[in-house]
């Protein structure tokens, strides 16, 4: 089976287990909750940076899931509908956290503004044999971590729990061009971060016309 | 002509794959003629694989079953 039939299949699956949900069966929003508990754990895990409050948005996240299954429309994917509920969770927590410092989605950002690049170095081919797994695993979740959270947040749902732009979008209530546009700030500052890990040492091109 | 800036500002599409195909092969040209536009190409292409390449860690010890415990106590209050 390829890719997009699995896909499919996963989705059709989907919507039979909440349509059953729905009906009072348990056991099929168990079975929802089996197949999406790491995901939605790891997002927040990412947008809040510790392991105790990810756990309160996982538990919070599936419970307002579960009591609002009916408000599902069935128009969007069952896990894109959840990660938005997930998000606005974390999202309140990080509010919560930083009460001197408002952190907002719709923090005004200047879109227009040019990407930076300054550090262009080709990358050792085998990270892998400098460092440990544990260790890449590190530099990638610091480097993650040390992004704003508007940027963080797009960066995470697009490229690393794979949603497509416009799921994106969906999950944060943004436009498609904010999606786009805070995905390529968070992307080239993330090559930036990893290229002081990741270089080939010596061959270095400093500046950038 | 393709500047660097172009090259920059249409990046997001061009790994995304969602540039149109006149566009895209302006850009193919530019990067094949500079250097720099090629390394910025390739290290993204490649934070955005480490990412993608990052397995889900499993759940710690636990919380599985405090989940469990929360939704079965909600249901049960409810009913």
């Amino acid at each position: 089976m390829d890719g997009e039939q699995q896909y499919i299949k996963n989705v059709d699956a989907d919507a039979e287990l909440v349509d059953r949900a729905r009906a009072g069966d348990l056991a099929a929003f168990g079975e929802l909750v089996r197949r999406y508990e790491s995901r939605v754990y790891r997002t927040a895990r990412h947008i809040l940076g510790n392991d105790e409050d990810a756990e309160d948005v996982l538990q919070d996240a599936m419970l307002k899931a579960f009591q609002h299954l009916d408000s599902f429309q069935g128009q969007s994917k069952f896990y894109t509908w959840l990660v938005r509920i997930a998000v606005n969770e974390s999202l309140m927590k990080l509010r919560k956290r930083k009460t001197s410092r408002t952190v907002s989605l719709d923090e005004n950002i200047e879109t227009d503004e040019e990407p930076i690049v300054r550090e262009i170095a080709v990358w050792d081919d085998n990270p892998e044999q400098r460092y440990s797994q544990g260790e890449i695993r590190e530099i990638l979740d610091t480097a993650v971590a040390s992004l704003k959270p508007i940027f963080r947040t797009v960066f995470i749902l697009r490229d690393v729990e794979e949603l497509s732009t416009e799921e994106t979008a969906e999950a944060l209530g943004l436009s498609v061009a904010a999606v786009k546009s805070r995905l390529l700030r968070a992307r080239l500052q993330l090559r930036e971060k990893l290229t002081r890990a990741f270089k080939r040492k010596g061959d270095q091109i400093l500046g950038y016309v | 002509m393709v500047t660097c800036k172009d090259f920059l500002r249409e990046l997001g599409d061009y790994l995304d794959e969602s540039v149109d195909p006149q566009v895209r092969e302006e850009l193919s040209k530019h990067i094949n003629e500079c250097p720099n536009c090629w390394v910025v190409l390739n290290t993204t292409q490649k934070t955005i694989q480490v990412y993608k390449g990052m397995d889900p860690e499993p759940l710690p010890e636990g919380v599985h079953d405090r989940l469990i415990g929360a939704l079965e106590k909600k249901i049960k209050s409810q009913a």
